[in-house]
């Protein structure tokens, strides 16, 4: 399979990267190079064989359902770009 | 000898004998550090740090911890309170993490400064350094007779070339996909990614979450040992943390590897890869017979499949661990475009680089709806088989030797096809895959002066076999090499 111009400014729309036409015409056979390099994995038989999601065998661990921190309002907001009266300010999105 | 001659265990009992001052230790390597900015290898330096750590640990006079007074660089994927981390990622600018993660924090309560952050490959994808936003790391070591620069690899790469140059005894590594082994083989020194779950994720910035593992990078077999004691040990804050106890790695070193026996796996035989190193592999097999162990030839059936599995799965991953930088909490944020999904995009462009930007169209292509399972759920069944192949090789074998990298440090700027860059990794990720402990010995110089490493595979939780085995080849390995100071 490869990645058409326009499939990949979908991609690029999904992935929330703003990328100019030339960016695409210059990545395009990059990602076709990639994707057909990949596409090797087809010949492997993997019938009956389950994904797997775990590397190392172990439970997954379930705790109280209870609050274990908070009260860091001014750390959370630290390191944001713009925040106002104890929220993150974005761009306005409702006119 | 100087003082930033020493390994991290001569410095250990140095500071407990009285013989120097951990002060000394943190002064002389902060003097290093600061006149080795050629190399490029830290991106912030932190000497108060490390002189603060030395102080406490010439106050507790040798009752201090396992690294008392011990000055360590910590690769800038670790969250480091009130120092910038930035994952070496222009989108990561200024950002000043509130909290420690969990592997440092380990480390300072052992004993440990940090004599600064160190650079690396952005978001941890690269095998070259050369992704990073601050630019290159450069090697101290050059070619015989060449003054050509050329990569510590990556994406450690910062912390290869620190411990190679002693500006660093020793220093935090992650390994995803070989970015520990790969740069160690390049720099001449050791590093081990131990088993999966091993080191705590919490704190570390986050590329491929079920393959990320952090890991020591040092001068000595021994050092790494010591190191990776520290930073190990179970989180609750990491779902994926094993609950075990930390095993006593350094106390149990032995090179003795009589009844061992060495897995050779004849799929990494591949022509291509330079005479050099296949001779120096056999001299690997030559030094472990010497130590006792018995070679057996072993089958990785699917190990050609590793690497198109990893470059499915990691940039997977990495496209959803990465939604996460939109301007919005943290880092860059683009101004002067009118509506949010305009800044997220504006900012993400603006924010990472061309190899991190190639990952998450990757990542988000193969999640993308039909055709996740053509290529993320098929990569994920063949990822069981790769690990179902180790499991069967490890009823035949102990430990399995091979070459780390497929070639010797090369030049920055000399590889630029992305393809050719993944196959760096060709014998690193098939272990990262299963989640197994591996590690990179020096081995020998190639015909140019450069480093040659060989990789050590146990089987999971077996980093004891992985250490000891890399004991025996460092005994007879002799290698002593150090690059000319240029820098």
């Amino acid at each position: 399979m490869s990645v058409s111009h326009d499939q990949a400014r979908h991609i690029a729309k999904l992935a929330r990267i703003a990328m100019s036409d030339e960016e695409l015409e210059r990545l395009v056979p990059e990602l076709n190079a990639i994707i057909g390099w990949v596409e090797q994995l087809a010949e492997v038989n993997t019938d009956g064989v389950e994904p797997l999601t775990a590397v190392i065998e172990q439970k997954l661990r379930l705790r109280d359902d209870a609050v274990t921190d908070g009260n860091i309002r001014e750390d959370v907001l630290a390191n944001a770009p713009e925040a106002q009266h104890g929220f993150f300010a974005v761009p306005k999105v409702i006119e | 000898m100087s003082l930033t001659g020493k390994t991290i265990a001569e410095l250990r009992s140095g500071i407990r004998g009285g013989e120097f001052s951990a002060r000394e230790v943190a002064e002389a390597y902060n003097a290093t550090v600061a006149g080795a900015k050629a190399l490029n290898a830290y991106t912030v330096e932190t000497p108060e740090d490390a002189l603060a750590a030395a102080d406490a640990a010439d106050q507790a006079r040798g009752q201090g911890g396992s690294l008392a007074g011990i000055p360590l660089g910590i690769k800038d994927l670790f969250a480091t309170k009130g120092v910038d981390t930035t994952a070496g990622s222009h989108i990561l600018k200024g950002f000043k993490p509130p909290y420690e993660s969990k592997v440092t924090e380990n480390l300072r309560k052992a004993g440990a400064g940090m004599l600064g952050k160190l650079n690396m490959d952005e978001f941890a994808m690269g095998s070259s350094n050369e992704t990073s936003t601050y630019g290159p790391v450069i090697s101290p070591w050059r070619r015989s007779g060449s003054n050509v620069g050329l990569t510590p690899g990556g994406s450690s790469g910062g912390s290869a070339s620190a411990v190679s140059a002693h500006i660093a005894p020793g220093a935090t590594g992650t390994d995803t996909g070989g970015s520990i082994r790969q740069p160690a083989a390049f720099a001449g020194i050791c590093g081990i990614k131990p088993t999966y779950g091993r080191c705590s994720r919490w704190g570390i910035v986050a590329f491929a979450s079920s393959l990320d593992q952090a890991g020591p990078m040092a001068r000595t077999v021994r050092d790494c040992a010591i190191l990776l004691e520290a930073m190990a040990g179970f989180d609750p804050r990491d779902s994926t943390s094993l609950d075990l106890p930390v095993p006593q790695w350094e106390a149990n070193l032995s090179s003795d590897l009589k009844d061992k026996r060495v897995g050779i796996p004849k799929e990494y035989r591949i022509d291509s890869v330079p005479a050099e190193i296949n001779a120096l592999w056999v001299k690997g097999i030559e030094w472990l017979k010497d130590a006792g162990a018995t070679p057996v030839e072993i089958s990785l059936p699917h190990t050609k499949y590793a690497l198109p599995t990893y470059y499915i799965i990691a940039p997977a991953e990495a496209s959803s661990n990465l939604a996460r930088y939109d301007g919005v909490r943290y880092g860059l944020r683009e101004e002067g475009v009118k509506t949010l999904d305009d800044m997220y995009a504006a900012t993400r462009a603006a924010g990472f680089g061309a190899e991190v930007k190639r990952r998450i169209m990757i990542g988000t292509y193969v999640l993308s709806a039909g055709f996740y399972d053509a290529y993320f759920t098929k990569a994920q069944r063949v990822r069981a088989l790769i690990k179902q192949d180790f499991a069967k090789a490890f009823e035949q074998c102990d430990v399995i030797l091979t070459p780390t990298a497929p070639s010797a440090a090369f030049g920055i700027g000399e590889t630029t096809d992305p393809l050719a860059m993944y196959l760096n990794d060709v014998f690193a990720v098939p272990a990262s895959l299963a989640g197994l402990p591996a590690m990179s010995v020096p081995g020998g110089l190639d015909g140019q002066g450069l480093p040659l490493g060989l990789h050590l595979i146990g089987n999971e939780l077996d980093e004891q076999i992985v250490l000891n085995a890399g004991l025996a080849i460092e005994e007879r390995a002799g290698f002593t090499a150090r690059p000319e100071k240029w820098w």
